[in-house]
């Protein structure tokens, strides 16, 4: 029995749709923000006399990055593979189990790209400035 | 066809020119920030004018999108090149203008947070209800204070050491720079790097209390040797009086105990709770910019205080009489 046959598969209840998926990427925006702002923050209070506390907090944020777009990037991949089930026409609102399913996959899309752009330029920021000052 | 003529013109000159004008007023003059004299105002105002001119030309772009849509050529439009519009000018555009900007805009943070080069100029402002205490600093130690007026040698750094006794205020001179806030408990710089000589307003610029909008001051960009005897003036004690009127003054202001909060250097007067006054006579206004400085407004500073700025922390002297008043004045306008 191929998956798009399966009469479940086909038409996801309201319990099996993951409606987390759609706000997951904005708040790895969120926490990505604090977490780069709490780390300068502090890196900042405790060692800013020093060389070498930016470069630290730089380390940081790179890394930071790397892991919230990964994430983002992971959720967008679900939202797209999701949208696209049985046929990747938009609008999807009609008013039925499938359509819900690939509205949420192409919101969670949407919002994906929209927070790797936001995480991102939280990261410029430390690329243009340089010092804890 | 005549009556719209009409009734434009009459609309036009009733509204749109004084509007215009006024706005346009706004642009000139010593608080203005885009009429920049200093480094940083100048990049900031360059920024300002290629947001704007960017955003003119969006905006001019999407209106004449809609009004083709809507207008020009109603009805369905063919679906594939309306996405390409859609993605195009509403995802791709967007994201390349504002990574533009922000890249643009950031890039100019290091330079307008940069520090000055060791052995500028520094000068220690602090802001307090509703004034500004002044403290030129030579190798990081007092020399000398006034309040409501700084000098500036013109082409040289300056380095602002900012902080807050009682509440948050925030510092901004527009014609020379960006604005830093005073924070209580915390000492915060800016770096200002005049770039013509003239006479500027700074300004607090956040709100503080009642007379907020009563807090400003005069900035003196001028040459170097003008700013040298103004400082060797300004460094010196309180000129003596010499006439009966400015020692009968003296006697009041001892007498009244106006040297309980405020300095005259050169006399018992130590007050540490408000403006010096030693050269109170040469500043160019009254009050925190409020005042023009001459007799009469000292008279009217002293008597009716909290008129000229409500819930001032001075108290007014009802006591004086008209010819105290004028002694007093008169004693305080030659201190210069
Ligand atoms: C309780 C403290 C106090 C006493 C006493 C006091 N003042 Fe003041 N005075 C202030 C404060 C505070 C300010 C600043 C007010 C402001 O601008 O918000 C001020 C401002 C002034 C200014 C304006 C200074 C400037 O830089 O423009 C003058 C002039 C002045 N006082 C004169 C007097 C005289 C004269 C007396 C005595 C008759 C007197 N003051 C007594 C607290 C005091
Ligand atoms: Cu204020």
């Amino acid at each position: 029995m191929s998956r798009i046959s399966d009469p479940e598969y086909m038409q996801p209840t309201e319990e099996q749709d993951r409606f987390w998926i759609l706000f997951a990427s904005p708040t790895i925006w969120a926490i990505h923000l604090l977490a780069c702002y709490i780390t300068a923050a502090i890196w900042c209070a405790k060692f800013g006399e020093t060389e070498s506390a930016f470069t630290t907090v730089r380390i940081a944020f790179a890394v930071y990055t790397v892991v919230a777009l990964a994430a983002i990037g992971w959720l967008g991949w679900i939202g797209y593979q999701q949208q696209r089930r049985v046929t990747d026409k938009t609008p999807h609102d009609d008013d039925t189990p499938l359509d819900r399913h690939r509205f949420l996959g192409f919101a969670t899309l949407l919002l994906s790209g929209l927070s790797a752009i936001a995480t991102i330029y939280v990261a410029l920021v430390a690329v243009f400035i340089g010092s804890c000052d | 066809m005549n009556r719209v003529h009409s009734v434009l013109r009459r609309w036009s000159t009733r509204w749109l020119f004084p509007i215009v004008a006024l706005m346009l007023g706004g642009c000139a003059g010593p608080q203005s920030a885009l009429d920049p004299a200093g480094q940083g105002a100048e990049d900031i105002a360059r920024i300002f004018w290629i947001m704007v001119i960017g955003a003119t030309i969006i905006w001019i772009t999407v209106i004449g999108l809609a009004i083709y849509a809507l207008r020009l050529k109603p009805g369905p439009h063919h679906r594939r090149r309306s996405g390409v519009w859609i993605i195009g000018g509403g995802v791709i555009a967007p994201t390349v203008i504002l990574t533009g900007l922000v890249i643009y805009s950031l890039a100019f943070l290091p330079q307008l947070l940069a520090r000055p080069p060791e052995g500028s100029l520094q000068i220690k402002v602090e802001g307090l209800q509703w004034w500004w205490r002044v403290t030129y600093l030579e190798n990081g130690e007092p020399d000398f204070e006034l309040a409501n007026e700084i000098h500036l040698p013109v082409g040289e750094p300056v380095e602002f050491l900012l902080s807050s006794p009682d509440v948050i205020h925030s510092f901004w001179i527009p014609a020379l720079g960006g604005k830093v806030d005073m924070i209580p408990g915390r000492e915060t710089r800016l770096t200002l790097m005049p770039t013509r000589t003239g006479t500027f307003r700074g300004v607090c610029a956040e709100y503080c209390g009642a007379s907020h909008a009563l807090m400003n001051f005069t900035v003196v960009v001028e040459e170097p040797e003008d700013y040298q005897q103004w400082l060797a003036e300004q460094r010196s004690p309180a000129r003596q009086p010499a006439e009966e009127l400015t020692i009968l003054g003296r006697e009041l202001f001892v007498s009244s105990g106006c040297g309980a909060c405020h300095s005259v250097r050169g006399t018992d007067a130590n007050g540490r709770i408000a403006p010096d006054l030693t050269h109170v006579g040469s500043r160019h206004k009254l009050g925190a910019d409020v005042l023009p400085n001459d007799r009469a407004s000292f008279e009217r500073w002293i008597r009716h205080t909290d008129d000229v700025k409500p819930d001032v922390l001075m108290p007014e002297y009802h006591s004086l009489d008209a010819a105290e008043l004028t002694a007093l004045a008169a004693y305080l306008e030659s201190l210069d």
